[in-house]
């Protein structure tokens, strides 16, 4: 049995058709959102999706799980960050992480099988992928906590108040852990963003299953504001980012950003999503397609910015090059030594430890794994 | 000076603190109150509400918050309230907090602290006399340790908040309020190693936590009937110092290893198959196990029976010199 959930419409600014509705809250001047940009990275971050997928397909990866059709939301709140915040992902931020500087090649390891992490999180405040759904909302809550006792808040000065960013999925809004973040949170008013893209799947469970109201309005039991945007219009997803890490740097607490989107791809590329949903469905999301709408008012007849033919065919260029770059970079993966899991365990290697590497180093030199 | 082993914890957390402001504590109810068992009593007044906070009841989220405030530089030192109320945290330790360092080839260390009161004798009521040992000592990536004297209670603790490993630390709830010396300017044996706490001949018997003052009475019973018994105190379970163990049974040829912690699986048969291992040649006899049984924690009218005991010890004794 499923449940009807009450709908509200999230807000949107730039409707399918390109055309885009003046509202205060989007901010403009050195704020705004630089539209051609962001087109350039929901482009590119939809390429490195694409290519993980037949890298997938031709047995390079083990799997990959697509993000297609969630770029506006991801690209909007991404493109909110400033470098001192901290980005808490899910697994599927793929288009967020390039938003943030990772390299996506880095993004393919845990698929590829070459490691478990893949970069350094300290690097670019880019934490690693967390496969345990709703984990990461706690680790969020606890740096938080961390730039509270930095006094890193509240100062008013803009490189030096920080953030953090973590997303989430509607799935996830089940999870108890994710419910304990939203209290810590509340409770000690910690400067952090929860950013739930609702795609409306979990695997196969709709969003019925999760819940019977909109995910944003459950914030208000928690203590904090909810907003729920269009997740497929990545000027709303980057006007209600920027306004809830502002918010959240200056003090004034969590808020809960509900970005109304949709998975147009399986969970995974192991995942059958015929089996639970029809293809209409896709196609119905298809027409608000994040990227669409974005060219259409940037080469339609208003246009604020123009992608120019200059524009479209170096990225066309620069699309390519990164295909290349990831099918070349996947590749050339390192394959880490049999040693990696021993010596990173713990800080120093117990003798206990030692003995099982020296095992496991014999047995492998002595080529005996090869017949298993 | 005489301290109770609680008191002893309470000074290694306040010395931690005022040597590395890094240092904070979380749990429930250790404000104001001190925690159920008064471990951080004080603390709360003299280092603030920032560095000694009192948590919202959830210990996933204590576990969880811990672990991002590690990420931001903080060396968080948890408390969960009793050894049965872990659970619900353990998603964070053994999916998160024990793998970070693997998943991140060691570039990210979490020191995290996570204080457990375990074990039972205290005629408490469910959930409150567990002893879990065995399920974070499964678990690469952490480290188990449980002291059973004032002094390693005081160095241990130290040692668990200045290590950038996770730790489990977990504390004998009936042997809280027994009194040690404690020398807080001694340098102290390292993390991992096991002590030996009375030399012997005879026999070698493993413990650890509130059972090892049982094993040191069991030891000087069996002295009255000219067997000398070795007593070692693993106080850390994991990594386990095998060698330490593996030297003694070495001379004694015999070997009992006695927790409160049930048996299959425990603790007890882990050092079992590293000796057989290690020091096969060497055993007279085979090797026993005195531990809880494979049930429930009993009601507490019952406990007295179920758990380990000076007599159960000296029994398993007579039974090993039957070989």
């Amino acid at each position: 049995m499923t449940v009807e959930t009450h709908q509200t419409e999230p807000w949107s600014v730039l409707d399918t058709s390109g055309h885009l509705r003046p509202d205060e809250r989007v901010p403009s001047g050195d704020s705004a959102l630089d539209l051609r940009r962001a087109y350039r990275d929901m482009v590119l971050a939809r390429r490195v999706d694409a290519e993980a997928i037949a890298l997938q397909r031709q047995g390079e990866l083990g799997l990959w799980p697509s993000m297609l059709g969630q770029e506006g939301a991801q690209v909007g709140a991404g493109s909110a960050l400033r470098p001192q915040d901290v980005v808490f992902p899910t697994y599927r931020e793929h288009a967020v992480a390039w938003c943030f500087g990772v390299d996506p090649v880095q993004l393919l390891g845990l698929f590829r099988g070459t490691t478990m992490g893949g970069w350094d999180p300290r690097e670019r405040n880019f934490n690693l992928y967390t496969l345990v759904i709703g984990a990461q909302t706690l680790h969020g809550v606890g740096y938080a906590m961390g730039i509270v006792r930095d006094g890193d808040v509240g100062t008013g000065d803009p490189e030096r108040d920080r953030a953090v960013l973590v997303f989430l999925g509607d799935g996830a809004l089940s999870e108890g852990e994710t419910n304990e973040a939203f209290v810590w949170a509340a409770a000690q008013q910690l400067p952090v963003v929860f950013f739930c893209q609702n795609n409306q799947w979990a695997i196969s469970a709709p969003f019925s299953v999760q819940s019977r109201i909109p995910a944003a309005e459950r914030a208000r039991g928690f203590g904090f504001p909810g907003v729920r945007v269009d997740g497929n219009d990545v000027i709303a997803c980057h006007a209600a980012t920027q306004e809830a890490l502002a918010t959240a740097r200056a003090g004034g607490g969590p808020t809960l950003i509900e970005a109304v989107t949709y998975r147009r791809n399986p969970h995974t590329t192991s995942d059958d999503d015929l089996r639970y949903r029809s293809g209409s469905e896709n196609d119905e999301w298809e027409g608000r397609d994040p990227i669409d709408r974005l060219r259409l008012l940037l080469t339609g007849d208003d246009a604020p910015e123009r992608l120019d033919d200059d524009f479209l065919a170096e990225l066309a260029q620069e699309e390519q090059a990164l295909a290349e770059r990831l099918r070349t970079g996947c590749r050339a993966l390192p394959v880490p030594s049999p040693e990696d899991p021993f010596l990173h365990t713990l800080e120093q290697m117990p003798a206990d430890l030692a003995r099982q590497r020296d095992e496991h180093l014999a047995f492998v030199a002595a080529g005996e794994g090869d017949h298993a | 000076m005489s301290t109770a082993l609680a008191h002893a914890l309470n000074a290694a957390l306040r010395d931690s603190m005022e040597a590395d402001d890094k240092v904070l504590l979380i749990g429930e109810d250790i404000g104001e109150l001190g925690g159920v068992f008064r471990v951080t009593d004080g603390l709360a007044k003299d280092f603030g509400e920032d560095r000694v906070v009192t948590s919202p009841l959830g210990e996933a989220g204590i576990v969880g918050s811990a672990i991002g405030l590690a990420m931001a530089g903080y060396r968080p030192v948890c408390e969960i309230q009793f050894d049965g109320f872990v659970f619900p945290a353990m998603n964070q330790i053994i999916t998160q907090l024990a793998k970070y360092r693997h998943r991140s080839e060691g570039a990210v260390s979490l020191p995290v602290v996570i204080r457990i009161p375990v074990g039972g004798g205290i005629g408490a009521i469910e959930h409150h006399s567990e002893s879990p040992e065995a399920y974070f000592a499964h678990t690469p990536g952490l480290r188990v340790l449980c002291p059973s004297s004032a002094q390693d209670a005081y160095d241990l603790l130290g040692q668990a908040i200045g290590c950038n490993d996770p730790v489990i630390f977990l504390e004998p709830k009936r042997s809280y309020w027994a009194k040690g010396d404690v020398d807080t300017t001694a340098t102290p044996l390292p993390i991992d190693q096991a002590r030996v706490v009375r030399p012997g001949a005879d026999l070698t018997l493993v413990t650890y936590g509130a059972l090892v003052p049982t094993a040191v009475k069991a030891a000087a019973a069996a002295a009255e009937e000219g067997r000398s018994i070795e007593v070692i105190d693993l106080r850390s379970l994991s990594p386990i110092d095998d060698a330490t163990i593996v030297a003694s049974v070495e001379r004694t040829g015999r070997l009992i290893v006695a927790h409160e912690a049930s048996q299959t699986a425990g603790l007890g048969s882990e050092i079992a198959a590293r000796v057989q291992d290690q020091a096969f040649y060497s055993l007279e006899a085979p090797i026993i196990r005195v531990t809880g049984y494979d049930t429930p924690y009993p009601a507490s009218r019952l406990e007295h029976d179920w758990l380990p005991s000076l007599d159960r010890i000296l029994d398993a004794v007579d039974r090993s010199f039957t070989y």
